[in-house]
């Protein structure tokens, strides 16, 4: 069929079952605004090209589905730069498309133009740039292909601003052939058969889970393992929601943040079975002294991962959806056999759980931050998809919440990007309508997209904005007060922003909670709005988030407290 | 210690930026790299020379082969290979230092492909210590203006292929 670039790209994004684009027009991307404008394409308009990308990625996370962002040449492509590098630390599946500058003016230093292809190949698993229209289809069947199979990532597809333009026979290609490119799904039975001996025969085993198995979707496969295994499971920050916070072989999270049943049961355990994880430095502590008595299985799909920083005995390379159930078959028929072998290790282990909980003294004056994820908890059930930003905010939300689900936590867990939080929380409730989505922000990362404000209410999505607001850096002021003396060096964030007149400038309702007394009645006011709700929650300024590993020390080093 | 990898990759603009970025964001210690066609028009063969431990060889040839456009690694390391190097040294020749040079050209079986009143340029092909040594002959006795050198390209003995 006979059509322009932009027409085409268009077509392809419907064939990917693309029903939503984040993004920002320009220059370079004219023609492909006016393919979108003719098309009635959903586009969602942020106000700023990283307010897209992070709700592109907080879309992703939600739904499973590829998020698509468009920016235009230059400025607007660099405006990507930290989301894309947040989804592909996070291995989210994104395609962002940018406008570059026209063929005959590339390399010359025209007008908005940057080597965004350059400037993204460390950051993305693939990326393009196409300089021929006739090479569009291919490349963007190839970056959907590539963003959503084997470990998920972002791909950028650049396209010349000539390209949009120009008409060619439109023929989208049914398959992918990469040379390079082969994810390994199914992997080698023998080793699940070396797995399998492991299992029957460690007395103080241990299942680690991470975001794999979220972003896999092999949940289900995960709990039933674990039924019928009967083994304690801990699990990394993405890990959250894979298992139910409240399963009784669950222990919390591990690591800098984690409970002491989670981090004692990993300097303890025998047998670590690492599942989809990728022993990220806050979940190791010292890495020579992690887990040093067990030996360790790695379960994952990217070869890559396997002794990156933890040294496996046994590599299961392949999709959780094919391993886990493979050795599922196998503990099936000596279920209660293995019950019955680790059950001191879970009485162990669960008692660790039982007298060192988490918990949090009460404040007087004002609101406790914990107490607010308490009760969001609890006026949600539990139900509701939270979305973080990064700091106390997130690790209180991580502890408190009590997640029931999988893809119910949105957080930006391996590159840390504060701003993260607002547009991602956007992202996630244009994918799912028909959710509570609430997000938990401090003050300051709150200011660091905060223009994305205007885009919910524009959109009328009905996210509810919890401002933490404790008038300062959290945890960076915790640093400074644990290990610099309590040299506070600009976290101090008293100013004079009013949260609740940003909010209501903006066409978002703003509701404040300034004392205890109040928290109840704001928060079910809050989630009763039909729209976009921002609470300011006056919190006290020095909190800390414990217990805590000092960087570079051994899990079982935890300052506890609370 | 070090490994030779051929790394087989489609022949497609931006493959080099995606190797080089890779080696950067890793911060592996690659001690040469050198590209070239191949006998097949959409593959390009580089030799990469690798120093370091085995966990940190075995992240290089994991973390290489995860880009999409690296179609096979081969370690030539584990197999009897012939290892090459080129290069073209540009050094100081008088009318009464030409014939000494000759001698050393003869002994080290180099070439000399251009000369002019002042000076030689020689051209060896061998393995890295073989350069190293009529480098440095050349540099103590007659001294040297300039020298290229390619980096390594191997190649594997006997009949298998490293795309095989």
């Amino acid at each position: 069929m006979i059509m322009t670039g932009a027409e085409a790209i268009i077509e392809s994004l419907k064939k990917e079952n693309v029903d939503v684009a984040f993004g920002y027009p320009g220059g370079a991307v004219l023609t492909l605004y006016d393919a979108l404008y003719k098309a009635n394409f959903r586009h969602i308009l942020t106000k700023h090209e990283q307010g897209a990308v992070h709700a592109a990625d907080g879309y992703a996370r939600a739904t499973g589905k590829v998020g698509v962002v468009i920016a235009t040449s230059g400025p607007g492509a660099t405006n990507l730069v930290t989301g894309i590098a947040t989804a592909y630390m996070d291995s989210i599946p994104m395609v962002a498309i940018t406008g570059q500058v026209a063929v005959p003016l590339i390399g010359r230093d025209s007008f908005q133009e940057a080597d965004i292809r350059g400037i993204t190949t460390p950051i993305t698993k693939h990326n393009y740039l196409v300089k021929t229209v006739e090479e569009l289809p291919r490349a963007l069947k190839e970056a959907f292909y590539i963003a959503r199979t084997g470990r998920p990532g972002p791909v950028v597809v650049d396209i010349a601003k000539d390209v949009f333009a120009a008409t060619f026979d439109y023929e989208y290609p049914l398959e992918v052939k990469l040379r390079g490119y082969h994810p390994v799904n199914e992997g080698n039975q023998t080793v699940i058969n070396q797995v399998f001996e492991e299992v029957s025969s460690a007395s103080k085993p241990l299942l680690f889970i991470g975001g794999g198995v979220n972003l896999s979707d092999s949940s289900s496969e995960l709990r039933e393992f674990v039924e019928q295994s009967g083994f304690p499971v801990i699990t990394s920050l993405m890990g959250l929601g894979c298992i139910p916070f409240d399963h009784p072989q669950f222990l919390g999270m591990v690591g800098m943040h984690g409970t002491y049943a989670a981090n004692m049961a990993t300097t303890e355990c025998d047998l670590l079975l690492g599942i989809g994880v990728r022993f990220d430095d806050r979940v190791t502590g010292l890495l020579s002294d992690f887990a040093s008595k067990a030996k360790i299985i790695h379960f994952d799909i990217d070869p890559a991962e396997i002794n990156k920083n933890v040294i496996a005995q046994i590599r299961v390379i392949g999709d959780l959806k094919w391993s886990l159930p493979a050795l599922m078959k196998k503990v099936g028929g000596v279920s209660g056999e293995l019950k019955e072998r680790v059950r001191p290790w879970r009485e162990k282990v669960l008692g660790w759980k039982q007298d060192f909980p988490l918990t949090y003294e009460q404040g007087k004056d004002l609101v406790m931050p914990q107490a607010v994820v308490e009760k969001v908890s609890q006026l949600t059930q539990g139900e509701a998809v939270i979305v973080t930003d990064v700091g106390q905010n997130q690790i209180w939300a991580a502890q408190f919440y009590g997640f029931k689900h999988p893809r119910r936590f949105l957080t930006s867990g391996g590159l840390g990007t504060m701003g993260y939080g607002l547009p991602a929380a956007l992202g996630a409730q244009c994918g799912l309508p028909d959710q509570k989505v609430v997000l938990f922000v401090g003050d300051g990362g709150v200011m660091m997209n905060c223009q994305e404000l205007a885009t919910l209410a524009d959109c009328n999505f009905p996210v509810v904005v919890l401002v933490l607001n404790n008038q300062t850096l959290g945890m960076v002021a915790q640093w400074q007060r644990m290990f610099y003396g309590g040299r506070y060096s600009h976290t101090s964030l008293k100013g004079h922003t009013d949260f609740v007149k940003l909010a209501e400038a903006m066409g978002v309702t703003g509701l404040r909670v300034s004392e205890p007394a109040e928290l109840d009645k704001v928060l079910a006011q809050a989630l009763a709005v039909q729209g976009p709700v921002l609470v300011d929650i006056r919190t006290p300024e020095t909190v800390d988030v414990l217990p805590m590993v000092p960087a570079g020390a051994r899990l079982d080093q935890m300052i506890m407290g609370g | 210690m070090k490994h030779t990898l051929a790394v087989l990759v489609e022949n497609r603009p931006g493959v080099l930026t995606h190797i080089s970025g890779l080696i950067s964001r890793r911060a592996f210690n690659i001690e040469s790299i050198a590209a070239g066609y191949t006998e097949e028009p959409d593959t390009t063969r580089i030799t990469i020379v690798v120093e370091g431990d085995e966990i940190e060889q075995e992240q290089v040839v994991n973390q290489l082969s995860k880009l999409i456009d690296v179609i096979k690694i081969s370690d030539l390391t584990a197999v009897e290979s012939i290892q090459r190097e080129l290069a073209l040294i540009k050094v100081k020749a008088s009318l009464e230092t030409r014939s000494d040079i000759i001698n050393i050209v003869n002994i080290f079986r180099a070439s000399i492909v251009d000369v002019s009143r002042e000076t030689m340029v020689i051209e060896l092909s061998g393995d890295e210590t073989k350069i190293d040594a009529l480098c440095q002959v050349l540099e103590e006795d007659h001294g040297i203006i300039e020298i290229v050198r390619t980096g390594k390209i191997a190649l594997s003995r006997g009949p298998i292929p490293a795309k095989a």
